[in-house]
C-alpha cells in the first residue's frame, strides 16, 4: 500500500484555490448519469449529499436510525468556530489554522488544516442562507462566544444546541432534494460490506434494519460520513448506536485506519452511577470558568459528606500543580488529573470514581442568583441525572470519551487509500490531529460536507462517466452479501451464553483501563491479550436472540460489538506503536514531570494500518507530516 | 418550491376547522341577539313585548333571510363538527390501552363533539317546542288593549282568527289601541310547567357553557389569532362570558317559569 | 425497586399485538427508564425470548428517537422531557407501568414499541427548508435578524421531531411539529420567498399522510419534551389561510 497525500504544490494559502482550479469537472447532462452512495447522514453526510444533489448527481443516503435527522451531530451543545473575525479581535484564516494545529498537538496535516480554516467562514453564510437561528445581538448580527484554546471570539452557537440547528438546516437541505427526487434515503439501514471490484469501490451491501433484507446498492463513489468510534468504549457521551462497522469494514476492504489511538477524554461528564448505566452525559466545559476542582487530601474522607471536610484537607489540583491555568487547564490535562486522583484511591462518590467540582466560593463570591444565570440550565440538567443539587453539594463530575480524532487515513481530496470510496467528517482522521479543539468537530464535518468534498468528488468522477451501473448480480456483489449473510448467521448460530451488553461492557473496561487517558507499555501488552482472548469468546459463547430478517436490535448490536472487538485490539496496537505522548495519547513512560512528551523527531507521522486478514498483525505505514508554515513547540500550561 | 398534492382550502383540515371556527363564532353573536330578545320575557307586560318581538323576529324580511342563514350554519357547524370528529378517529385506529389525557388537556377540549352533540338536541326540542309550534301549531291569540288616555293595560284571551300573526289598530277616538298577537310567550309559560323540560334545558345550557368555555377561545386559534397579551383576554371573554354569564342566562328562563308556576315567585 | 411492567408486544407491522406482563426487580431508583428497559432485556434475553424492541439513540434527550407512551401519557408523567430523561425515582416502589408505542395512523408500529415515522420527513420533504444551494449566498451578516424574532425562530426549530404531539393528541394531528417548521422559517427573512408556498406544500402532505386535524387541546404543547407553544400552530394557520386565500 503506498499513502500518497496528493498535497497540491504551492504557497500553503493557494494549494486549495490552485486545486480546484486544476480539478477536473463533469458536465450536467454527465453528473445525472453518476451516483454516488453516502452512508451516514450527520453534518458531513447531510451537507455532502445536499450538495452532491444540487450539483446534479443522483444520491443515495443510507443511516441507521428511523430518520437522518438523529444523526447524533445534533447533540453537539457549545459551537462551531469560524474565521469570521466578526468581533476585530485579530481573528484570521491563519490563526483558526494555527490555533486548531497546536490544540492538535502537532499531529495533522498542514494542507487539510489550512483548507479547513478558509472554507470555515462559508459555512456560516451557507447555514444562515438555510433558516438556521444562530444567536444574535440587539443590532441583529451574529453573536460569537469564546472556546477553549483560542484568544479570539469566533465559535457561532445557538444556545446549547448547535449541533442540532446546523444539522437541521443540513437535513433540510438534503429533504428538498429528496422532494426534487435526486436523493433517494433509505431510514433503518445499515451498511455492512463496501463493494469493491479491481479495487476501486463500486457499492455497498446495507441490511434493511425493518425486514433484515440485505440490499446491493452500486454507485459509482462511496462516501462514508459514518462518525466516530468511541462506542468501543461501551460508556461513552456518543449515542448508543453510533458504531466503527461502516469504517471498519471499509478497512477491511484496504482503507487504512489511522491514528485509531488519538481519542479525545472530555473532563468535565456526569460520572458513572452504577453496573447498569449504559451511557454518559456531557456537562458543558463552560463549568470550568467558575468551578473548582478538588479531592479530598486523604483516603479517609472520600466518603464524607463533602461539606463536612476542612479547606486544608481538600486538594485543589488542578490550582496546584498548574498555577497559571488552574481549574481551565486543557481538556486532556484536566482528564489525565482526575484520573490520577482517583488511581490514588481520593475519588469520591459510590464508585470512587469522580471528582468534585464545587461552586460554593463562586455563590460566596457572586452570588447565587449570578451562578444560576450562568449556569442555571446545566445545573438543571445535572440535577435532573443525579437527583442532587449542585447549589448545596459540590458536583461530582468525571471524564468520558466523546470523541476519536483517529479514523479512515483520507488523502487531501477525503479518498480513503481505496479508489471511489470517500471518508468524511468524525469518520476519516484528517483534521485534529492528536487532540481536537471545541467547536471545531461541527466545522469540520460542514466543511468535508458543503465544500470540500462536491470539488474533489468532481475530480474522480469526471473519469467515471463511461462506467456503466454495474449490474448487481456481478459476483462482487454477490460475494459480498454472502460473507454478510455468513456473519449474521454466524452470530445467530452461536447460541452461547453471554448477551452481546456483557461483551461490549466487558471489551469497553479494557480499553478504558489501558487504552484510556494513560497507556503503558506493559498495560497495553497485557490489554491486547485480553482483547484478543474477549474476542475468540465472543465468537463461541455470544447468545444473540431472534432472526435475521426481522427488526432485531439485538443482532444489530452484536455486529457492531463484533467490529469494537477487532477495532479495540488496533487501538492498542496504534498507542504501543506511538512512543511518545500527544494530545489525547499519554503514554506514563513518556513525560516529562507529569507533562506529555511529545518526540517530533521519531513519531511526528500519521501512523496509517494496513488490515491483512481476520487475527493477524496490521502492517502500519508512516505518513511523515511536514511542517513548512509553523515550528513545532512544546505545549505547557504551568 | 413546487406545492405538490393540492388539495384545495376547504379540503384541508385547516380549512374546514377554519370554517368550524367562523360560523361558531357567528352563533355565538346569535346567542347574543336571541338572549337579548329572551330578556323581554321578564317585562311585567303579560308578554306583549316577547310576542310583539317574535314577530318582528320572523317577519321582518332582512331578519328572516339571516335566521336561514343561521339554521344553515347550526346545520353546517353541527354535522361538519361530527363529520371531523368521525375523521379524526381514523386517524388512530388502534387506541392506546392506557390513555391519561386529564395530564394534558382540559375535558371539555376533548369532548367538542359530545357537549356539541347534547347542544344539538337540545336545539331540535327547542325548535319543535317554540318555533315548530309557533309557525304551525295552534297558538293561542291574546287581545291587549291599551288605554291611550292613562296607559293601563288589560290582556284577554282572543278567540276567533286573524290574518297574520299579529294585528294592530285604534279606536275610532283614538282612546284605546289594540293589538291582538300570537301569544308565544304563554306557550313558553307553560311549557315550563314541566319539571321534566326545564331539567333538559338547564343541562343544554351547561353543556353549551362547557362547549363555549373551549369552543370561543379555540375558533381565535384556528382562524390563526394567538398573542401573548390579547389570548388571555379572548379566553377570558370565553369563559365569564360565553361559558358562565350567559348560559345561566339562559338557564334563568325556564327556571323563572316554573318557579312562577309553583308559585314560588 | 420492583415494578410490574404492561407492555405493547407486537411480531411485526401486519401482526396483532398485545399487552403482556413482566416483572422487574432490584431496580435502582437512579437508573434511567431505558436502562430499566435495558436490564429488562437481559432478563428476557437470558430466557431464550425476544427482547422489547424500542427506539432510542442519543439518551441525553435531543435526537428524538425515543418514543414510548407510558403510564398514558407521551413520554411519560414527566414534563419537558423525552422517555430517555426519565428516571426510576419518578415512578413509585411497586407500581405497574404500562408501556405503549406512540400510536397514530400515520405512525405503524413497526415492532412492540418502534413505530415508523417517516411521515414527518415527507412533510419535511415537501416544504421544510429554504430553497438555497451550497455556494449560492451572501455573508452571514448581511442579513441582519431581530434578536427577539431570531430567539422566537430558535424556539420553534427546537423541535426534536420526536412525534410526541402527534402521540398525545386525541386527533393524532401532527399540527405542533408541522407548525414549529413553519413558524421558524415564517419569522426569518431568509423564509419570506417561498412563505406561501411552504406552508401550503407541508399542510398538504400533512394531509396525504393521515394526520388528524386540530381541535386546539392543547395537549401537544403540554407533552412536548421541548415545549413548542401551540401560537406556532395559530401562525401556521394564518399563514396557511393567507396562502389559500392568495394562491395563484
Amino acid at each position: 500500500m503506498i499513502l500518497d497525500s496528493k498535497i497540491p504544490t504551492g504557497p500553503l494559502d493557494q494549494k486549495w484555490g490552485k486545486y480546484k482550479g486544476d480539478a477536473k469537472l463533469v458536465n450536467p447532462a454527465n453528473k445525472r448519469k453518476l451516483e454516488i452512495i453516502v452512508v451516514g447522514s450527520g453534518l458531513a453526510g447531510a451537507s455532502a449529499a445536499a450538495s452532491f444533489a444540487e450539483l446534479g448527481y443522483s444520491v443515495k443516503v443510507f443511516c441507521y436510525q428511523d430518520s437522518a435527522r438523529r444523526a447524533h451531530s445534533i447533540a453537539a451543545q457549545g459551537g462551531i468556530n469560524s474565521a469570521k473575525n466578526y468581533k476585530n479581535d485579530g481573528d484570521s484564516v491563519h490563526r483558526l489554522f494555527y490555533d486548531t494545529i497546536k490544540g492538535g498537538d502537532f499531529r495533522s496535516r498542514e494542507a487539510n488544516v489550512y483548507r479547513l480554516a478558509e472554507v470555515s467562514t462559508g459555512i456560516i453564510d451557507q447555514c444562515v442562507a438555510q433558516g438556521v437561528p444562530f444567536a444574535r445581538e440587539y443590532g441583529g448580527l451574529l453573536d460569537n462566544r469564546s472556546f477553549g484554546g483560542s484568544q479570539v471570539s469566533r465559535t457561532f452557537y445557538a444556545a446549547g444546541q448547535t449541533g442540532q440547528q446546523l444539522l437541521l438546516g443540513a437535513y433540510s437541505a438534503m429533504m428538498r432534494q429528496v422532494g426534487l427526487g435526486t436523493v433517494k434515503m433509505y431510514g433503518r439501514h445499515e451498511m455492512h460490506e463496501v463493494v469493491t471490484i479491481d479495487g476501486v469501490a463500486r457499492g455497498i451491501i446495507a441490511r434493511n434494519s425493518v425486514n433484515g433484507e440485505l440490499e446491493r446498492h452500486f454507485g459509482h463513489a462511496v462516501v462514508l460520513a459514518t462518525g466516530g468510534y468511541g462506542n468501543v468504549f461501551f460508556l461513552s457521551t456518543n449515542a448508543m448506536g453510533c458504531n466503527v462497522t461502516a469504517a471498519w469494514k471499509a478497512h477491511k476492504k484496504g482503507a487504512a485506519f489511522a491514528n485509531p489511538c488519538f481519542t479525545q477524554i472530555h473532563p468535565t461528564c456526569v460520572p458513572v452511577n452504577g453496573d447498569y448505566q449504559s451511557k454518559l452525559t456531557l456537562m458543558s466545559e463552560s463549568l470550568r470558568n467558575d468551578g473548582r476542582i478538588w479531592v479530598p487530601m486523604h483516603k479517609e474522607d472520600c466518603k464524607k459528606d463533602p461539606r463536612q471536610i476542612a479547606e486544608e484537607d481538600r486538594d485543589y489540583y488542578l490550582e496546584r500543580k498548574y498555577p497559571s491555568f488552574g481549574n481551565l487547564a486543557p481538556r486532556d490535562i484536566a482528564s489525565r488529573a482526575a484520573k490520577e486522583a482517583c488511581d490514588e484511591g481520593r475519588g469520591v462518590g459510590e464508585s470512587g470514581l469522580a471528582v468534585y467540582l464545587d461552586f460554593a466560593d463562586a455563590i460566596k463570591r457572586k452570588g447565587y442568583d449570578a451562578i444560576k444565570a450562568s449556569y442555571g440550565n446545566l445545573f438543571d440538567m445535572y440535577k435532573h441525572i443525579t437527583n442532587e443539587n449542585p447549589y448545596e453539594i459540590p458536583m461530582r463530575i468525571y471524564p468520558a470519551v466523546h470523541y476519536t480524532m483517529g479514523g479512515l487515513w483520507v488523502d487531501y481530496e477525503l479518498m480513503t487509500s481505496v479508489k471511489g470510496l470517500y471518508a468524511a467528517g468524525e469518520c476519516n482522521f484528517s483534521d485534529h490531529g492528536a487532540n481536537r479543539l471545541g467547536a471545531s468537530a461541527l466545522m469540520q464535518g460542514l466543511a468535508d460536507g458543503y465544500f470540500v468534498l462536491p470539488y474533489t468528488i468532481g475530480n474522480y468522477l469526471a473519469g467515471e462517466i463511461f462506467t456503466k451501473p454495474i449490474d448487481l448480480n456481478h459476483p462482487a456483489f454477490v460475494e459480498a452479501e454472502n460473507i454478510v449473510k455468513e456473519r449474521f448467521n454466524k452470530l445467530l448460530s452461536i447460541k452461547g451464553t453471554r448477551t452481546v451488553d456483557d461483551f461490549h461492557r466487558e471489551l469497553g473496561k479494557i480499553i478504558w483501563d489501558y487504552c484510556g487517558m494513560a497507556r503503558t507499555r506493559e498495560g497495553l501488552t497485557k490489554a491486547r491479550v485480553m482483547v484478543q482472548e474477549l474476542r475468540a469468546q465472543f465468537w463461541k459463547d455470544v447468545k444473540v436472540s431472534g432472526t435475521t430478517d426481522s427488526l432485531n436490535p439485538d443482532l444489530e448490536k452484536a455486529a457492531r460489538v463484533a467490529d469494537f472487538l477487532e477495532l479495540g485490539e488496533l487501538m492498542i496496537v496504534d498507542a504501543l506503536t506511538r512512543e511518545e505522548s500527544c494530545g489525547g495519547h499519554f503514554r506514563t513512560e513518556y513525560q516529562d514531570a507529569g507533562e506529555a512528551q511529545r518526540n517530533d523527531e521519531l513519531f511526528a507521522f500519521v501512523s496509517a494500518w494496513e488490515y491483512t486478514g481476520d487475527n493477524k498483525d496490521e502492517i502500519l505505514h508512516k505518513e511523515q507530516l511536514v511542517y513548512e508554515n509553523i515550528k513545532l513547540q512544546v505545549r505547557s500550561y504551568k | 418550491m413546487e406545492v405538490k398534492n393540492k388539495i384545495g382550502f376547504l379540503n384541508s383540515g385547516i380549512g374546514q376547522k377554519v370554517t368550524m371556527a367562523l360560523t361558531g363564532l357567528f352563533l355565538c353573536i346569535f346567542l347574543i341577539v336571541h338572549l337579548t330578545g329572551n330578556f323581554q320575557l321578564f317585562h311585567h307586560d303579560s308578554g306583549l313585548a316577547f310576542n310583539e318581538y317574535a314577530v318582528f323576529m320572523t317577519t321582518f324580511p332582512p331578519i328572516k333571510f339571516v335566521s336561514y342563514g343561521l339554521y344553515a350554519m347550526i346545520l353546517y357547524h353541527a354535522f361538519k363538527g361530527l363529520h371531523l370528529a368521525y375523521k379524526n378517529t381514523k386517524a388512530r385506529p388502534v387506541k392506546y390501552q392506557v390513555e391519561k389525557a386529564s395530564a394534558n388537556s382540559p375535558w371539555t377540549s376533548r369532548y367538542m363533539g359530545v357537549l356539541g352533540t347534547i347542544i344539538l338536541v337540545f336545539i331540535c326540542t327547542h325548535m319543535s317546542n317554540f318555533w315548530w309550534e309557533y309557525h304551525n301549531g295552534p297558538i293561542p291569540l291574546t287581545k291587549y288593549e291599551t288605554s291611550l288616555v292613562n296607559g293601563t293595560m288589560t290582556a284577554s284571551t282572543y278567540v276567533g282568527e286573524i290574518a297574520g300573526k299579529k294585528l294592530e289598530y285604534n279606536n275610532a277616538d283614538n282612546t284605546l289601541h289594540t293589538v291582538i298577537i300570537k301569544d308565544l310567550y304563554v306557550v313558553v309559560a307553560e311549557a315550563f310547567h314541566n319539571i321534566g323540560l326545564v331539567i333538559l334545558y338547564v343541562l343544554a345550557m351547561a353543556a353549551l357553557g362547557f362547549h363555549l368555555v373551549h369552543g370561543f377561545q379555540s375558533s381565535f386559534q384556528t382562524v390563526g389569532f394567538n398573542h401573548v397579551r390579547y389570548t388571555k383576554v379572548i379566553q377570558a371573554i370565553g369563559i365569564y362570558v360565553f361559558g358562565i354569564a350567559i348560559p345561566i342566562a339562559f338557564a334563568a328562563m325556564p327556571i323563572y317559569f316554573y318557579l312562577l308556576s309553583i308559585h314560588l315567585i | 425497586m420492583k415494578f410490574t411492567l404492561q407492555i405493547w408486544r407486537q411480531a411485526n407491522n401486519k401482526a396483532q399485538g398485545k399487552m403482556v406482563d413482566y416483572q422487574i426487580d432490584n431496580i435502582n431508583a437512579n437508573m434511567s427508564f431505558l436502562e430499566m428497559m435495558d436490564v429488562l432485556n437481559d432478563q428476557i434475553i437470558r430466557k431464550g425470548e425476544e427482547p422489547v424492541a424500542f427506539d432510542h439513540d442519543c439518551r441525553e434527550g435531543i435526537c428524538g428517537m425515543c418514543s414510548m407512551h407510558i403510564n398514558g401519557r407521551a413520554h411519560g408523567p414527566l414534563k419537558l422531557s423525552t422517555t430517555c430523561q426519565l428516571y426510576m425515582r419518578n415512578f413509585t416502589d411497586g407500581e405497574t407501568i404500562t408501556i405503549e408505542p406512540f400510536r397514530a395512523k400515520a405512525f405503524p408500529v413497526l415492532k412492540d414499541l418502534i413505530v415508523n415515522r417517516g411521515a414527518f420527513d415527507n412533510i419535511q420533504a415537501a416544504g421544510g427548508f429554504i430553497s438555497v444551494s451550497t455556494g449560492q449566498v451572501k455573508d452571514a451578516n448581511n442579513i441582519p435578524i431581530n434578536k427577539e424574532d431570531a430567539d422566537m425562530a430558535f424556539y420553534a426549530a427546537a423541535c426534536i421531531g420526536c412525534g410526541a404531539c402527534v402521540a398525545a393528541c386525541k386527533n393524532a394531528s401532527a399540527s405542533l411539529f408541522v407548525s414549529a417548521k413553519v413558524s421558524q422559517y415564517a419569522l426569518l427573512p431568509q423564509g419570506q420567498t417561498e412563505r406561501n408556498e411552504r406552508v401550503l406544500a407541508m399542510v398538504n402532505q400533512m394531509e396525504v399522510e393521515g394526520f388528524g386535524s386540530c381541535t386546539n387541546t392543547g395537549a401537544c404543547e403540554a407533552e412536548c419534551p421541548k415545549g413548542i407553544s401551540i401560537s406556532n400552530i395559530a401562525r401556521m394557520n394564518r399563514d396557511y389561510i393567507s396562502a389559500a386565500i392568495s394562491a395563484k
